[in-house]
């Protein structure tokens, strides 16, 4: 199963990372080399192991269902990059 | 050619919690924008999501509710895929082992909305987040993103395609409304979004068994839309094939002015979600008793409460039948508060008089309700107060007609006046003595000799007209049965002398 | 007193002989003065720093002082503390001051310790050298052409070097044993779960474990007493019962089974190392230990497996940096999409992006079952490996690096030998098993080797008491790197 350039250039674009095409060369070549380390895998037969997760065996703890937060918008709002009348500002959403 | 309409849904309806799905925020709708939204909702670098319980019980109660299997364990997973109203990149879903598999409800169709009932299949029910609201009104041409939405908890229902036509597809819409509601695990409020459909529809020629490509309509927010985008939905397909084309898969949104379905993508650009494990979460293990505990819990399911109302046995696993007709019942059972009203009612009067009770309450009080756009939970009258206005109807103190003005007075007044109350304010007991009656009538037939004559030559409109002026000689508070019957004794009488 | 341990700290703070305003002034102004050679801090703020060493001053006057109180502590920059820039060594967080304290930077306020610094690190804490943090490399005090090893590099150069008596770190292959070992120092990998991930920021869920780094197995004790604790918050913090981890430093060690895997001392262990860590193993017969060999088989996947599940999981925790909330934004975009695209572009350097993109193809449509389902499959039979052998054996050792610290830019350009140096101490994360480096000698020019030292799960006492007993008959832990401007 060899990366192509094309494949490179589809995750790229799922996960939101420019990559122009000298660059995807260059990250072929690089991840070409990881994916021959991966392959290696491929020689243990695990066709009866049950995949892990999680180191420990245990199971999902759950909360009380009760209110715990109150209103921080102002403090996390100092960090956002653009805000006007409490709200996240983005580009405009073409739906 | 005949064409057979294939139709499957995925309802997405919000859970009634205090808090978020993996996150102690309120999920209050309407705060100020953002004012609910906390650090694990905004997924700030380095925050962690734990299950809400309350949550979690919420799913089984609809589980159990359509008989299906509750999984244990469940999963979490991430579905991934960029938007600024999803704060993570990802929203935490379900994907295999969903907390619910299985399971079916009836639905009832055909326009008598009682004759037919149809058994549609229920594939899955998973728990996933809500997301935040992207708000279009222009900030300087920007997008204004309020996340007080993200993480509120959603149970995606998802049907097997067993419906064929938008009548079925609304009907199913309705009866998961109407469950969701019942068990008190949504309000249901599809203005506030709370309940959201999507459709998958295709068509295949009648006969055929492989079905038809399916387009996936998005975002249905009103039963009326989902018939109507169904609608659009089927004409497209069958013009497209009839006249040689070839449905490609897509997602579509409809657009209800010029009510039609336009492609929002296709196939080939569809996502490529990446669901794998979430890594922050654990198998979700739901105990056998925790299960029963659940069970225990849970009212009585709206099918089964219909079938009670139906029953003429005196009881049905010793709870009280009301041998009421198909549609009173699903009339009745069409809220678990109206239900519940109803019992009230009957439970003061006793079950002879269910039927009454029945017409009142599908009457005269849905039909204020309705004026007054109230829930029943928010009924002026109170079960108590019907229940004592009816008895008076049953034991001849007042006309109904007289009961529906003492009922409009007591819905309208302010201080909960019982129906005794209104009566003797008002002076509205019938007149059911006798002998008061036939003075009465004694003197309308001397006052009117005309009327009488004509009577007495055949003319029987003339005795509507004499029972009219009795009636409005008592304002209407003679009991009209007895005047009926002594106002004819007295004419036969006059007819032999 | 730079070179005191944290016991003797807390003596001197307790006998009033030195305040913790003194102590935290005495260490800030070394780290003024080496943090321009060495670049192991990102952030310091004496006057946050101050004000902490002020509350434990009257902390220590009232009596409510803890073991620790008033002593400085660097942090690693992943674990936010309110207040602090925290920038996880990404231009993405350059700007990021956060708004809430991590459980562990909680638990540290609570013991009344002062946060001396936010220590750089390897970007999102993927790097094995510090060279991918966006702050700059860290050079190791030993060498400074060399590495400090990665990701918790600048915590483990800011206790070599004595700009700070601990640190903590963070550990998801390797990331605080491999630093400490190519720094001389020790550090400790607490098992999976016991350490809240609440506030350290992800880079892999299911391997992230916070863990101490310092001079020694003793101090080591009383970092995890402060730092290992229930968190409700993290799903995956373990109910488990508070213990002393200095309850058994001091029991001899006599009978102690310790196993030394045969994959461990086979093709590429540079000599150097392997002549110290037989050195090593040899004092540990001297103290009455039986070693025995045993046999981790699948143990040569562990780098395949972790370099599929850690870029997955990577890969979908680093979604959150998209520019709209915090962090970096683009100067310029024309829409959405682009800005989505420029943010995460130039906020993340390569090695990240690198990651991001391998995580996302291994979890894209058609591959998930043959590299994730496959890697988590290996990853059980990594696992059981670890189980058979804890039979045979109560410990585990073996080298913790296949080399010496290694030139800084040497393996810069070749991803794939960067990957190799978690040989070592990735299947441990993948188990999710307690591990520790300690020193225990000099390589290649001088350079410092590591000692890894692997338990069953929640042997952290153990582990400490293992590492504790050589450092009691050696003194490879005191020894320090020339810092000429240090007291």
């Amino acid at each position: 199963m060899a990366v192509t350039l094309e494949d490179v250039k589809r995750v790229a674009n799922l996960a939101r990372i420019e990559i122009s095409n000298d660059e995807a060369h260059t990250t072929l070549d690089q991840i070409t080399g990881i994916f021959s380390l991966i392959e290696q895998m491929e020689l243990v037969d695990t066709s009866t192991v049950i995949p892990m997760s999680h180191a420990q065996g245990v199971e999902q703890r759950l909360r009380k269902d009760e209110v715990t937060e109150i209103d921080q918008h102002e403090l996390f709002q100092s960090q956002a990059p653009k805000t006007e009348a409490k709200l996240y500002l983005v580009p405009k959403v073409i739906e | 050619m005949q064409w057979e309409v294939v139709v499957g849904l995925e309802v997405h309806t919000q859970l009634l919690t205090q808090s978020k799905l993996f996150s102690g925020a309120s999920t209050t709708f309407g705060g100020m924008p953002n004012s609910q939204a906390c650090a694990v909702d905004l997924a700030l670098p380095g925050v962690l999501p734990v299950l809400n319980r309350g949550v979690v019980e919420l799913a089984v109660k609809f589980g159990l509710a359509i008989d299906a299997r509750i999984n244990s364990p469940s999963i979490f997973a991430r579905k991934n895929y960029f938007y600024p109203d999803l704060p993570k990149g990802y929203q935490i879903s379900q994907f295999e082992l969903p907390i619910v598999e299985g399971g079916h409800i009836k639905i009832k169709t055909g326009k008598s909305n009682e004759e037919n009932e149809k058994i549609i299949n229920i594939t899955r029910a998973h728990l996933e987040e809500d997301a935040g609201k992207s708000l279009h009104e222009d900030f300087h041409g920007m997008t204004g993103i309020d996340l007080n939405r993200a993480g509120t908890p959603l149970l995606e229902i998802v049907s097997e395609p067993d419906m064929r036509s938008s009548s079925e597809a609304v009907a199913f819409a309705k009866t998961i409304h109407t469950l969701v509601r019942w068990l008190g695990i949504s309000d249901g409020n599809m203005e506030e979004g709370s309940f959201r459909c999507d459709a998958n529809v295709s068509i295949r020629r009648l006969g055929d068994e492989k079905l038809g490509t399916r387009r996936e309509i998005k975002n249905l927010n009103s039963f009326r839309f989902l018939q109507q985008a169904i609608e659009a939905e089927v004409e497209f397909q069958k013009y497209t094939l009839e006249t040689g084309g070839e449905i490609k898969q897509a997602t579509v949104l409809f657009d209800s002015d010029k009510r039609e379905t336009q492609v929002m993508r296709t196939k080939e650009d569809a996502h490529d979600y990446r669901y794998f494990p979430d890594p922050d979460l654990l198998p979700l293990i739901i105990s056998p008793d925790w299960i029963e505990e659940i069970r225990a819990s849970m009212v009585e399911p709206p099918d089964l409460c219909f079938s009670r109302f139906i029953d003429s046995k005196i009881d049905s696993n010793s709870k009280a039948t009301y041998a009421l007709s198909k549609y009173d019942a699903s009339m009745l059972t069409a809220d678990i508060d109206i239900a519940n009203y109803f019992e009230k009612v009957v439970e003061i009067i006793g079950r002879k008089e269910a039927k009454l009770c029945a017409n009142w309450v599908i009457g005269e009080v849905a039909a204020r309700l309705n004026q007054d756009n109230k829930n029943i939970k928010a009924s002026p009258v109170s079960p108590k107060q019907l229940a004592e206005l009816i008895l008076r109807i049953c034991d001849g103190t007042i006309s109904g007609k007289t009961a529906k003005d003492v009922f409009s007075t007591m819905w309208d007044g302010e201080n909960h006046a019982s129906a005794d109350e209104i009566i003797k304010t008002k002076g509205l007991k019938q007149i059911s003595n006798s002998d008061e009656i036939t003075k009465l009538v004694d003197m309308i037939l001397i006052d009117n000799p005309q009327q009488v004559a004509d009577f007495c030559r055949g003319k029987e409109k003339a005795f509507n007209s004499l029972v009219g002026q009795v009636m409005k000689a008592t304002k209407g508070k003679a009991n009209p049965a007895q005047v009926n019957d002594i106002l004819k004794e007295r004419l036969n009488k006059k007819g032999q002398e | 007193m730079f070179n005191s341990s944290l016991n003797q700290l807390s003596t001197l703070l307790s006998t009033k002989k030195v305040s913790s305003v003194e102590l935290t002034k005495d260490f800030l102004r070394n780290i003024e003065i080496l943090n321009k050679e060495y670049n192991a801090f990102i952030t310091v703020n004496e006057e946050l720093s101050l004000d902490q060493a002020r509350i434990a001053d009257a902390m220590i006057a009232s009596g409510e002082g803890n073991p620790l109180t008033g002593i400085p502590i660097a942090h690693k920059d992943i674990f936010c503390a309110k207040g602090w820039l925290t920038t996880c060594g990404s231009r993405m967080l350059s700007n990021f001051v956060s708004p809430y304290d991590a459980h562990v930077i909680e638990l540290f306020n609570k013991a009344g310790t002062v946060n001396i610094g936010k220590t750089n690190m390897d970007e999102f804490a993927m790097g094995s050298s510090n060279e991918t943090s966006f702050y700059g490399p860290v050079k190791n005090p030993w060498d400074i052409l060399s590495v400090p090893g990665g990701s918790s590099g600048g915590s483990a150069c800011a206790v070599a070097a004595r700009m700070a008596p601990a640190a903590t770190g963070t550990d998801t292959g390797g990331s605080i044993r491999q630093p400490a070992s190519l720094c001389g120092v020790s550090g400790i990998k607490p098992t999976y779960g016991l350490v809240s991930r609440y506030g350290m920021i992800a880079f892999a869920s299911s391997l992230d474990q916070g863990g101490p780094i310092a001079k020694s197995a003793a101090d080591l004790a009383l970092m995890l007493n402060v730092m290992v604790g229930f968190d409700a918050r993290d799903s995956t913090s373990l109910q488990h019962e508070n213990e002393d981890y200095t309850r058994d430093l001091e029991r001899p060690i006599e009978g102690l089974r310790i196993g030394l895997p045969k994959e461990y001392f086979a093709e590429g262990l540079s000599d150097d190392v392997s002549r110290a860590v037989d050195a090593a193993v040899a004092e540990y017969s001297k103290l009455g230990a039986k070693i025995v060999e045993v046999s981790l088989p699948n143990t040569k996947l562990s780098i395949p497996v972790y370099y599929v599940l850690a870029p997955a999981e990577a890969s979908s925790n680093l979604s959150r940096f998209d520019g709209v909330r915090y962090g970096h934004r683009s100067e310029e975009y024309t829409n959405l999409d682009d800005m989505y695209l420029k943010s995460r572009t130039q906020g993340f350097g390569a090695e990240v992006k690198r990651r991001i993109l391998i995580g996302t193809y291994v979890l894209s449509h058609g591959y998930y079952d043959a590299y994730y389902i496959k890697a988590q499959k290996l990853r059980r039979l990594i696992a059981q490996d670890f189980t058979e052998a804890f039979k045979q054996c109560d410990i585990i050792m073996g080298p913790t690096s296949p080399s010496v610290a290694f030139d800084l830019g040497e393996k810069n350009n070749d991803p794939l030998q960067m990957y190799l140096s978690d040989a070592y101490t990735a299947a441990a994360s993948l188990a999710g098993l307690p591990g520790m480096s300690i020193p225990v000698g000099f390589g290649k020019k001088s350079r410092p080797v590591g000692l890894h030292i692997i338990g069953n799960y929640f042997s952290e006492a153990k582990i400490l008491n293992v590492a504790n007993q050589f450092q009691q008959v050696t003194d490879w832990h005191t020894k320090m790197p020339d810092i000429k401007n240090s007291k």
